[in-house]
C-alpha cells in the first residue's frame, strides 16, 4: 500500500525465513567476519575469471540462503538479483544454473534493497509465496570495469572506497519465522554534479538523504523509532557528509544509532581507504550481520538505505556527471 | 655527493608536476604520463632537454619526460641522415630498447605471475 509520495508498507510483512552472506579474503579479516557463512582466501575461487569467480560466490550464496530457509530451490518461485558487472553478467548467469523464473535488476550498490522492496512487494500482492533476492560484487571485477585492473598499479585517494569481494541473498517469504519486512522508500535519482569515481560516498550521500527523509516524512516517523539506522557504503567521507545534512535538514539522528555497512565491514588497519563499497557491502552485513543481531535479540526495529552510485564507465568516460540512488527497508523482529 | 642531490631534486620536482597533474588537475594517470611525455618532446625539440641531462643527469634521464625527449631526437637524427621519411623511420630508433625491455618483461611477468586483486 502506497503511503505518502514513495513509500510502500507492506501489509502482510513478508518474513526473510533464510539469507546468506559470502566474504572474501579481505571481508575475512574484517570486523564481520563472525557473520558471514562462507570466507574464501583467495579471490579467484579457482575459476579463470574475476567475473567467473563473482558467479560462483553469487551462486553459494544463493544455495545457502535457500539452504538456510529449509528450502529447495524449486520452493523458489522468483529470482531477483542485480550487480555490477556489464549487463548484470554474475546474476543473469546464476540464473541460468539455477532455473527459477527471474527478474534481473540494476540499481548499482543499492540493488539488494532494490531487489528486497520488489519482492515484498511481489510477495504482499499475493504474486508470489516465496522469492529469492541475491546481489554480488567482486573486487578486482569492479575495479576493472570502473576505474583501473588493480594491476595496472594507478594511485588511490584517501577518499577512494574497496569494494567487498562477496555476495548476499535473502528468501522472502508470505510466512515462515524471521525478521519481517515493513516498509520500502524507492528514492529518487539525485545528481549533485559529483563526477569522481574514485569519491562516490560523496555523491551518493544527498540520494542518502533524500529518501531517509522521505521515508520519515511519508510514514510520519521519528529516528528514534529504529534502533540502527545504517547506509549502504558511503564510507567515512560520505557518512559525515550525510550526518551533516540530515542535522542540517532538521533530522538530527543520534550518532550511535546512524552507521554505515561501508564504515563497519572493515577494520580501522585495513588499507580500505574510506571504507567498503560495492554491491556486496550492504548486502552481507544485512543478510549477514544486522540480521544475525536481529536473531539473537539485539536489534528491534532497523532501517537500511542502500545507495547506489549509477554512473557507468562509458559515462565517466564522457565526462557525466554521477546519478545516485537510495532505497530504505525497514526490517522488524 | 652534488650530482646526486641535484639529480634527486630534479627527478623528483617531475614526479612532483606529476602528482599535482593527478591530484590538482584531476587528470587520469595515463593523460598524466601522455603530459609528460609531450612535455619532454617540446622540451627536446626546442634543444633544452639534453641541457636538464646534463644539469641534474638521471634526474632528468629515467623520469617519463625523457621518453618524450628520445622520441623527437631519434626522429630529428635519422631525419637529417635520411631525409623527410627519418622521421618516421627514426622516432623509434632511441626509445626501441625501452619499448621492447617494457613488452618482453611484460610477457615474463605475465607469464610467471598471477594477478592478486
Amino acid at each position: 500500500m502506497l503511503q505518502g509520495n514513495q513509500t510502500w508498507v507492506f501489509k502482510s510483512k513478508p518474513v526473510i525465513i533464510g539469507s546468506s552472506a559470502i566474504g572474501g579474503p579481505f571481508e575475512a579479516q574484517g570486523n564481520l567476519a563472525e557473520d558471514f557463512d562462507i570466507l574464501h582466501s583467495d579471490i579467484w575461487l579457482g575459476q579463470d575469471s574475476y567475473e567467473q569467480a563473482e558467479q560462483k560466490i553469487l551462486e553459494e550464496a544463493c544455495e545457502t540462503a535457500i539452504k538456510k530457509a529449509g528450502l529447495q530451490k524449486e520452493d523458489i518461485q522468483f529470482f531477483l538479483s542485480g550487480d555490477l558487472i556489464n549487463q548484470i553478467m554474475p546474476s543473469s548467469f546464476t540464473a541460468r544454473n539455477l532455473a527459477i523464473p527471474y527478474l534481473g535488476i540494476y540499481g548499482a550498490c543499492s540493488s539488494s534493497m532494490e531487489g528486497i522492496s520488489l519482492a515484498s512487494l511481489m510477495i504482499d500482492s499475493g504474486f508470489a509465496q516465496r522469492a529469492l533476492v541475491g546481489t554480488s560484487s567482486h573486487n578486482a571485477a569492479c575495479e576493472k570495469q570502473y576505474r583501473y585492473p588493480t594491476e595496472y598499479g594507478a594511485q588511490k585517494p584517501p577518499t577512494a572506497q574497496w569494494t567487498v569481494t562477496g555476495a548476499g541473498a535473502a528468501v522472502v517469504a508470505k510466512e515462515g519465522q524471521g525478521p519481517r519486512i515493513v516498509a520500502s522508500t524507492v528514492g529518487r535519482v539525485i545528481d549533485m554534479g559529483l563526477s569522481d569515481p574514485f569519491n562516490m560516498g560523496a555523491a551518493m550521500a544527498p540520494a542518502a538523504v533524500d529518501t531517509i527523509e522521505a521515508h520519515f516524512r511519508d510514514l510520519n516517523l521519528t529516528p528514534a523509532y529504529y534502533d540502527l539506522i545504517a547506509t549502504g557504503d558511503l564510507g567515512r567521507v560520505g557518512h559525515r557528509i550525510a550526518a551533516d545534512l540530515l542535522a542540517q535538514h532538521g533530522l538530527a539522528i543520534p550518532k550511535e544509532k546512524l552507521t554505515d555497512c561501508g564504515i563497519l565491514m572493515y577494520k580501522e588497519n585495513q588499507p580500505v581507504f574510506a571504507g567498503g563499497s560495492g554491491c556486496a557491502c550492504i548486502a552481507t552485513t544485512t543478510f549477514g550481520h544486522f540480521l544475525n543481531r536481529m536473531q539473537k535479540g539485539e536489534l528491534q526495529r532497523i532501517l537500511v538505505i542502500a545507495t547506489g552510485a549509477l554512473l557507468s564507465p562509458m559515462s565517466y568516460q564522457q565526462k557525466e556527471t554521477i546519478p545516485c540512488i537510495a532505497y530504505a527497508v525497514s526490517i522488524e523482529m | 655527493m652534488e650530482k646526486f642531490m641535484l639529480a634527486f631534486i630534479i627527478g623528483g620536482f617531475i614526479c612532483v608536476i606529476g602528482q599535482l597533474l593527478m591530484d590538482g588537475l584531476k587528470l587520469t594517470p595515463a593523460h598524466t604520463m601522455v603530459t609528460l611525455v609531450v612535455s619532454g618532446a617540446i622540451l627536446g625539440g626546442l634543444g633544452l632537454y639534453d641541457d636538464l641531462i646534463a644539469f641534474a643527469g638521471a634526474g632528468a634521464s629515467v623520469p617519463i619526460s625523457n621518453f618524450g625527449n628520445q622520441l623527437v631526437k631519434g626522429a630529428l637524427q635519422e631525419a637529417e641522415k635520411t631525409g623527410i621519411v627519418g622521421v618516421l623511420t627514426g622516432i623509434f630508433k632511441i626509445t626501441s630498447a625501452g619499448i621492447s625491455a617494457a613488452i618482453i618483461f611484460g610477457f615474463l611477468a605475465s607469464i610467471l605471475c598471477k594477478p592478486k586483486g
